[in-house]
């Protein structure tokens, strides 16, 4: 389980938001949203531990990840804007690289069938920079699907994909909630996913302010 | 460890496939090399005397090309940002990194040495011991140079800024380097400049990657 409380993050001066909690168990999902400039990503960055929150709290499992950040790490899968692809290697050597980076390393063998559910059969083997944006978005997204991580961390998992790839994608977030996985993800568009979720509004009107009596 | 193999073996990978930009560095140190002789003359006993200082010169300065590069690419594309999440310690990723960048930049540069210092007639024993500094030294260079390729990364203008940061640094490498090579030739025996030259490099492979890594993350945030 992910929590945290009291969130807050600044850019410069500016405090981009403040007092965000939340809470992720198993089979939950989290949409955050918000406008352009909200701090979407900056929350996505700072849960996953990428950044550093300007004050507040995240515990996983009950206990701070400060604490269990090698732990925390090892359960985590982070999908940032950057795919992480190598425009030099093929389809096959990126995901497996990334694999072994996680700490989980895959064998040829998985790896081709990944890359193959994800809709990439016959491009195994071309570098990354000959395709297109959406199927190096699915190189990215193959390693999904080798995934043992509990939390995913994915920020704008629908950009750039098509209509048949955007249901694949539900359908691979959906198994990954049905076996007990968390989801925490920003999107522009309304998404359909099973099991119960929520959504985290950034951004919205701070509390009213109280006029002058 | 397969995480760290994995960076490794990624990383040449990268390297095999733009071999423009290794032999770009190499070519470098043997034109920047050769052009000495041409210009100071022939004479055989003053060429004697600076190969080893403009070997190392050219070295340095042709490990120093790739520099700006070593980390550059792996944050613009969020491979940085990966690393980072590893369960595995940057540190361990970094020193990959590290050891890719020494075989691709430095070895190479080891192994084309005694062949260029032909032109500056050194002795066999010499061209043997010079070998022997720069295997030490080199990879000292990719480390330290590691620290201020991280330290700079996401600085706009990084280039100049990197040079003028790492090659101070390179000072104690140069001067033991060159100066095992001249030491034997005066007759002293170089086994205390190429200790020296060892000793920075146990002290580098010790602290290198752990600032490097360090400067990474402060340049994530």
């Amino acid at each position: 389980m992910l929590r945290a409380h009291g969130l807050a993050c600044d850019r410069g001066d500016r405090r981009l938001f403040s007092a965000v909690d939340l809470c992720v168990s198993p089979g939950q999902w989290l949409q955050v949203e918000g406008a352009n400039g909200a701090g979407k990503t900056s929350l996505l960055r700072i849960l996953a531990g990428l950044a550093p929150a300007a004050d507040g709290l995240i515990e996983w499992e009950g206990r701070p990840v400060a604490e269990v950040r090698d732990d925390y790490h090892a359960r985590l899968l982070y999908l940032g804007h950057a795919p992480a692809i190598k425009e030099d290697l093929s389809a096959l050597e990126n995901l497996q690289t990334a694999a072994a980076v996680a700490g989980r390393p895959l064998d040829e063998a998985t790896a081709m069938t990944a890359l193959r559910r994800i809709g990439l059969k016959g491009r195994e083997d071309l570098p990354a920079r000959v395709l297109s944006q959406g199927q190096k978005r699915r190189v990215a997204l193959a390693r999904l699907l080798c995934s043992q991580a509990r939390l995913w961390i994915m920020d704008e998992p629908f950009v750039a994909l098509d209509v048949a790839a955007v249901a694949q994608l539900c359908s691979i977030l959906d198994d990954h909630l049905s076996r007990g996985g968390m989801l925490i993800f920003t999107s522009h568009q309304a998404v359909q996913l099973a099991g119960s979720g929520a959504s985290l509004r950034l951004g919205a009107p701070a509390a009213p302010r109280e006029v002058a009596a | 460890m397969n995480a760290f193999l994995a960076i490794v073996r990624r990383d040449l990978l990268l390297a095999a496939r733009r071999k423009s930009e290794v032999f770009t560095a190499l070519f470098f140190f043997m034109i920047v090399v050769s052009l000495f002789p041409l210009g100071i003359g022939p004479e055989s006993a003053t060429l004697r005397r600076i190969a080893p200082g403009v070997l190392w010169v050219a070295a340095l300065l042709a490990a120093m090309l790739s520099l700006n590069r070593l980390f550059a690419a792996d944050h613009q594309d969020g491979t940085l940002e990966q690393m980072s999440l590893s369960p595995t310690p940057l540190a361990l990723l970094v020193s990959g990194k590290v050891l890719a960048h020494w075989l691709t930049a430095g070895l190479p540069l080891v192994l084309l040495a005694p062949v260029l210092g032909l032109q500056f007639d050194l002795s066999a024993r010499s061209l043997g011991i010079l070998m022997i500094s720069l295997l030490l030294g080199t990879p000292v260079l990719s480390l330290v140079g590691a620290i201020g390729a991280a330290l700079t990364l996401g600085v706009r203008g990084g280039g100049v800024l990197l040079s003028l940061l790492v090659l101070p640094l390179y000072i104690p490498a140069l001067i033991f380097g060159a100066g095992a090579v001249e030491a034997d030739l005066a007759g002293l025996g170089a086994a205390g400049h190429l200790s020296l030259l060892g000793a920075l490099l146990a002290l580098g492979v010790f602290f290198a990657p752990w600032a490097a890594t360090a400067a990474l993350r402060i340049a994530l945030e």
